[in-house]
């Protein structure tokens, strides 16, 4: 029972672009199309499986004082795997993800999940959160880029919807911010819950690396 | 050389900004603007990093990735590099240089995971920038990154006084501020084509 509540919490309830704000670059930036949003959520799903499951075996091993860096290598491992994966089998996909493929390694998503639940509890939960995690960032993302693919293009998919007014703005980067604040703000009104006031310190993953908490706020 | 430079300056800090148009060090961006203070020491931080990490990574990938041919690992040995000089710079500040440990340490830490900083390496080497060039983009993407985020801070002091819906209250506000902020930069495209 309790393994399900790790599967399904990063799926809506703990969403962690759309409710903890994280991972924010990859959702503004390669979300002009749908398809793009769902490619940059299978791949950043796939880091965040193997990176869970490498440190949760190894948090007994890896020592304390170096954990970061440690975390930071295990991931960038995986990142350069799903980078030469993805540019022999889907060499378009990657090449409209672009640099946004590295940057998966700082993507603070899956730092954060390494410290906050790989880190400290088993195999099989922290593969089910990374699963569930992974569904609520690509399920955002595809939102994203189905709204901006149809206001801003038109399209769908890449499939032309007819009688519709297109929009330049939402493919562009303006649009992108727009389009965020909206869906955080519909999210929070139908979770009726206050909405996140600020970034603080609680959705930053260098948080217990860093000696001077809330400084920066 | 000086007209190449003069581009990459207008287009680092201009037309494609780091935080506007390539959407890198969003996390910063929206977490560090508060204030006027804060956002101004973090700038101040990631063009120091930046610089240094566009210094260091340049050598590494010519004289070490590209001779062995293991080009692919460059994303593991450049976030390697920029963990380890964002860590050696925090021991060297705080023992040779207190008072500006004081004011820029804080954000030190944060910088290691701020993607604009793998992002200007990165972007370094698929540009086919040379050493100079590198460097030069490197800075300049920082002193772009700290204008916006230098200007952002004064739109979020207005926004602190205003009346917002309830809903939109904290981060979706912000964002749609950033989209305005964001609409007014796209008035600089066109100026390097």
């Amino acid at each position: 029972m309790s393994n399900l509540k790790e599967l399904t919490k990063g799926i809506i309830k703990e969403n962690p672009t759309l409710v903890s704000l994280l991972g924010m670059c990859p959702t503004l930036a390669v979300t002009t199309q749908a398809l793009n949003g769902l490619g940059m959520g299978i791949a950043t799903t796939f880091v965040l499986i193997g990176s869970n499951i490498v440190i949760s075996l190894l948090k007994n091993i890896i020592p304390k004082s170096v954990k970061l860096p440690c975390y930071i290598v295990i991931i960038a491992g995986f990142v350069t795997l799903i980078e030469m994966l993805m540019k022999g089998y889907v060499p378009e996909l990657y090449k409209s993800l672009g640099t946004f493929l590295s940057l998966i390694t700082v993507n603070c998503i899956i730092l954060g999940r390494a410290e906050m639940f790989a880190s400290k509890n088993k195999l099989l939960p922290s593969l089910l959160d990374a699963v569930g995690m992974g569904a609520g960032f690509t399920l955002a993302l595809f939102t994203m880029g189905s709204i901006r693919e149809i206001l801003g293009a038109g399209t769908f998919l890449n499939f032309k919807i007819p009688y519709i007014e297109t929009m330049t703005i939402f493919i562009m980067p303006a649009g992108g911010f727009v389009v965020l604040g909206c869906i955080i703000a519909i999210v929070n009104k139908l979770a009726n819950k206050k909405p996140p006031q600020e970034m603080g310190c609680s959705s930053c993953p260098n948080a217990s690396a860093c000696n001077s908490k809330g400084e920066c706020e | 050389m000086m007209k190449s430079l003069f581009i990459i300056m207008i287009s680092a800090i201009l037309t494609d900004n780091f935080v506007l148009s390539k959407f890198m060090g969003i996390c910063p961006f929206l977490g560090v603007s508060k204030k006027t203070s804060s956002s101004l020491g973090m700038g101040a931080a990631v063009i120091f990093v930046m610089t240094c990490a566009a210094i260091v990574t340049y050598p590494v990938y010519t004289l070490i990735l590209v001779p062995l041919s293991i080009t692919y690992l460059k994303t593991i040995a450049f976030i390697l590099i920029i963990a380890l000089f964002v860590q050696l710079v925090e021991i060297v500040l705080k023992k040779v240089m207190p008072p500006l440990y004081n004011s820029l340490g804080v954000f030190l830490p944060l910088i290691t995971t701020n993607c604009a900083v793998l992002g200007v390496t990165i972007l370094n080497i698929d540009n086919e920038f040379t050493f100079v060039e590198s460097v030069f983009n490197a800075f300049c993407a920082g002193l772009g990154f700290s204008l916006v985020l230098l200007i952002f801070s004064g739109v979020r002091s207005k926004m602190e006084t205003s009346d917002i819906p309830e809903t939109f209250k904290g981060v979706p506000s912000t964002l749609i501020a950033a989209a305005i902020v964001s609409i007014s930069f796209m008035g600089f495209s066109g100026l390097v084509s």
